[in-house]
């Protein structure tokens, strides 16, 4: 019998594959209280099919797994929109300490007073690196908080008696979940246009807003890395029509100390803790989006609140709250994470963190312009859109590119996003990489552009040194398996 | 000048040098910061940022130990008594290794599947895992929460079956309601609470969302419950508490069209609510109104297998309004604990835990109940939460179990008279709920 080498010798097989009956992991404790009866054996089930493995199997299995992912602490990452910058090992330490991580989430406020003087600090914070006031840390990612904004945009009109406002005015450029979570809240979607620029095109919001106009979404800076250089003015035209402007912050960190939102007449944000706050994104989630607005809109915020009284911090429920849109208090230890972030960096820190991403981008795309096309031909932000569209002139997609980034242990930039910008790939180095590392990528990109045309087949079949080659993900959607099963 | 950009000291976490930035700035071609800023208002530019200044990592723990030591947990001596939707559990050293590993934590959504394979086959174990424990056919990599599973379930019920009313059982918990109410409440949608022991039910509901243990600890009658909204056009929607998982009949040998639960218990901490996972199950014939992300097997150019995000119509990258859900970022690294758990605790220890958690709490519901004033307010089978209802009011006694350094159950009033929910897992010693039974016997009707 001849023994098959898997990928780099990795032993891929599922648990359930491994599993050998009576093998274990783990022992429970003997149970200590007298016998208690039984419920009626209709009740009971007689196993759980679970895997039996050692706990060395367990250890080795996830390990090996581990390494076949790339990550921020192994690779370079520039996921535009993501902000994959460093995630301080400190961060995860202190959020793991026993008197944070062991509590509950129904404790008396009274035994709970760092935790819930943590949530109220960090609200403080964040409303004044964003200029509006009033925080609820309740949201559990960027698309939660979005929502959150939502509901608070129909309580205020509701509230105004002013219900008829149904629309929200998304530009084409945005991401996905603003139009999603729109719909969630039964707003209808109208798209307003970009100018061939990348900014929202004036006259076309101005045609647009009017008395149904409930909330403009608008990203900030834009998911092209631009800062929208008519702000002052589309945040009047949307107020004259007595609608609410609401900014998807996902890009914070451009903004960090640079501007204020709340200064720009951004009614509502979320700011995405899982990006600009260095809390780590855990191969998708968990994340957190709290969500900021002006005084005004505050009594309208999620529950709970952290407020400090004379008897001490208590979580509070705001007056016209929209209520509970998820089970607790938000993601608690994600948020001690970015509150030990921001005392980390501290105010001039954070400057210069959003100082030093904005450099970094413009860097690059300084250094690629000649090579690679720019979805907009003027200074970006915190990340700059390419587009690859001479490279698929000469027969080699913006996919080809991402993938054979990999080749070189780089992971690829955002793919196809955002969707007015032909074969984008979106680049977003942080503050976190040394110009080392930015001057090593742009050389990458140089040197895909002229494999481009000397050796086109290494980008139309990369990566190669990865655990598996490109998968067949149509055959994937049209026969899912998702699943062990003892067939397959 | 108010742009900084040249005189902010190099801190651990930001590499770049002044000279450097000097560099990229001479190749930008700008002489500063200033001039790449120019689309931003100058009179809102570089506002004041009222923020102390930055701390040492040294400086930060003891800011941290401050917090942390003016909270009661365990390592402060106390004992706990609460449940209520957040568990305590033990949880093995495996769990807490494997999220050692940066190259989990730190990595993004699986985007690029030949850069994630890691996460991809760990997603796929979680998903293998949730089916085996509610004995469904398919799952999604998890939601947010509990709660939000909950209410994406029904949401999603309404979809497959095209109505708008959302049965709610009362003898669910009200996060589980309120978190439904806050997602539904401007989608057309209206949702009526069913008796626990309804035979009818109006003909035009999308489901019946049931909780099993419910709010009160109790397991519920999914078998006819899930028949009679069968009987019609409704489907099941079935929160279970994966703990019990270990004991109780799954809601897959019922009939239940889609189970969501909180992952918490199985290994996560209870970290004053979150992050935790929701878990997600459907039969297959509804899988593409599933909302969430989903992990599929398939094969690369070279035949070997491998995993990536499959079914993506459904999402909001894709379909934007049309989607099924908002979700994007959810909680892969939850999920990876839960999966580390269930593979270390395995077939035999999810048993032994369930029976664990059964004996313990059935035996200081027996205790409680031989006490002067106490009484357990148990109808049917509970598994490891029951009702208390005590001699006065329970906030007086809950205050004066805090004088014990005992946290005790929840206070219920609200829904059941002087009612405290009890819960206890194996957590708790003989000797923790003897100190418990005893504190609440001296407490009685004095508090
Ligand atoms: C611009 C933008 N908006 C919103 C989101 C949604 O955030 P989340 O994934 O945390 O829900 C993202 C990231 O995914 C984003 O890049």
């Amino acid at each position: 019998m001849t023994i098959s080498i898997n990928a780099g010798g990795v032993d891929r097989r599922l648990l359930m594959d491994r599993s050998v009956t009576g093998r274990k992991a783990f022992t429970l404790p003997a149970s200590d209280v007298p016998t208690q009866n039984l419920p009626d054996s209709s009740l009971l089930r007689d196993d759980v099919e679970l895997p039996e493995v050692s706990q060395l199997e367990v250890i080795r299995y996830f390990s090996v797994l581990s390494q076949l992912n790339f990550s921020i602490d192994t690779n370079f990452y520039p996921l535009g929109s993501c902000t994959m910058k460093y995630n301080p090992k400190i961060n995860d330490e202190l959020s793991n300490l026993p008197g944070l991580a062991n509590i509950h989430p129904l404790q008396p406020d009274v035994t709970v007073q760092g935790a819930i003087r943590l949530l109220k600090n960090l609200q403080d914070d964040l409303g004044e690196i964003t200029g509006l006031s009033g925080v609820s840390l309740a949201p559990l990612a960027g698309a939660q908080g979005e929502y959150a904004g939502l509901l608070i945009a129909r309580a205020y009109h509701d509230a105004r008696s002013d219900s008829a406002r149904t629309v929200a005015i998304v530009p084409d450029s945005a991401h996905g979940t603003n139009p999603a979570s729109a719909a969630m809240a039964g707003l209808e979607v109208v798209t307003v246009r970009s100018d061939d620029q990348g900014n929202v095109d004036v006259e076309n919001l101005r045609e647009l807003a009017n008395s149904n106009t409930a909330v403009f979404m608008l990203t900030i800076p834009s998911t092209l890395g631009l800062f929208e250089p008519n702000i002052l003015e589309i945040t009047k035209i949307v107020h004259d029509a007595g609608g609410l402007v609401y900014a998807d912050g996902a890009n914070l960190n451009a903004l960090l100390g640079v501007v204020k939102l709340g200064d720009l007449g951004v009614d509502i944000c979320h700011s995405n803790l899982h990006k600009t706050f260095s809390t780590p994104h855990g191969g998708g989630g968990p994340g957190s989006g709290p969500v900021m607005v002006t005084n005004e809109l505050a009594k309208f915020l999620p529950k709970p609140v952290a407020v400090k009284t004379d008897v001490g911090y208590v979580l509070a429920t705001p007056e016209m709250s929209v209520g509970s849109i998820n089970g607790f208090h938000g993601s608690f230890s994600i948020a001690a994470r970015a509150y030990a972030y921001i005392k980390a960096l501290g105010q001039e820190g954070l400057r210069s963190v959003s100082e030093n991403a904005i450099i970094s981008a413009n860097y690059i795309q300084a250094k690629l312009r000649d090579k690679y096309d720019l979805a907009a031909d003027r200074y970006c932000m915190h990340e700059t859109v390419l587009s690859a569209a001479r490279q698929k002139k000469r027969g080699v997609a913006g996919l080809d590119i991402a993938k054979r980034l990999l080749d070189f242990g780089i992971h690829a930039p955002t793919m196809y996003f955002p969707m007015i910008v032909d074969e984008a790939l979106m680049v977003e180095p942080t503050e976190s990489e040394s110009k080392e590392t930015l001057d090593h990528f742009i050389a990458v990109m140089r040197q895909i552009d002229d494999e481009v045309d000397s050796a086109p087949e290494l980008l139309h079949d990369a990566p190669h040194d990865l655990p598996v080659t490109r998968l067949d993900e149509a055959t994937a959607a049209r026969k899912p398996v998702l699943r062990w099963s003892a067939e397959v | 000048m108010a742009s900084s950009a040249h005189t902010s000291p190099n801190h651990p976490y930001i590499p770049s040098t002044d000279s450097e930035r000097a560099e990229m700035l001479g190749a930008i071609g700008v002489d500063s910061l200033d001039a790449l800023l120019e689309d931003i208002p100058a009179q809102h530019r570089h506002p004041k940022l009222n923020l102390a200044a930055g701390l040492s990592e040294q400086e930060l723990s003891t800011v941290f130990g401050s917090i942390a030591a003016e909270n009661a947990s365990p390592s402060s001596g106390y004992i706990s008594f609460l449940g209520a939707g957040s568990y305590s559990h033990y949880i093995p050293s495996t769990v807490r290794s494997i999220l050692q590993r940066g190259e989990f934590v730190t990595a993004y959504t699986p985007y690029q599947p030949e850069a994630a394979q890691g996460t991809l086959q760990v997603g796929f174990e979680f998903q293998t895992i949730v089916c085996q424990l509610t004995e469904m056919e398919v799952a999604n990599a998890g939601m947010y929460d509990g709660p939000t599973a909950f209410a994406e379930a029904c949401l999603m019920a309404a979809r497959v079956t095209k109505r708008t009313k959302i049965g709610v059982l009362s003898s669910t918990d009200k996060r589980l309601s309120d978190t439904l109410l806050a997602y539904s409440k401007y989608q057309g949608i209206e949702i009526v609470e069913v008796a626990a022991d309804a035979t009818d039910i109006p003909d035009d509901l999308a489901c019946i969302g049931i909780q099993s243990p419910n709010f009160f600890g109790e397991i519920e009658d999914v078998q006819r419950l899930t028949k009679l909204a069968h009987d019609n056009g409704a489907l099941s929607v079935v929160h279970v508490n994966p703990t019990a998982l270990g004991m109780f009949k799954a809601p897959g040998e019922f009939d239940v069209d889609i189970v969501t639960a909180e992952g918490q218990p199985l290994g996560v901490p209870m970290a004053f609510g979150g992050p935790y996972v929701g878990l997600f199950a459907c039969k297959k014939a509804h899988i593409r109104q599933m909302p969430g992300r989903i992990i599929g097997r398939t094969t690369d150019t070279k035949g070997r297998t491998g995993y990536a995000l499959t079914l993506q119509t459904r999402e909001q990258h894709i379909r934007r309004e049309r989607a099924t859900s908002n979700i994007c970022t959810s909680t892969q690294l939850i999920g990876l604990m839960v999966t580390v758990y269930a593979a270390t605790l395995g077939k035999q220890g999810m048993k032994d835990l369930a029976s664990l958690c059964y004996q313990k709490a059935h035996y200081a519901a027996a205790e409680i109940n031989k006490l002067d004033g106490y009484s357990v307010k148990s109808s049917g089978t509970f598994f490891h939460e029951f009702v208390v209802t005590c001699p006065s009011a329970p906030p007086k006694i809950n205050e004066a179990l805090l004088k014990k350094k005992i946290i005790g159950g929840l206070d219920i009033s609200d829904r059941s008279e002087s009612g405290m929910l009890v819960c206890v897992t194996e957590t708790s010693s003989k000797a923790d709920i003897d100190r418990f039974v005893k504190a609440l016997s001296e407490i009685g009707v004095s508090a």
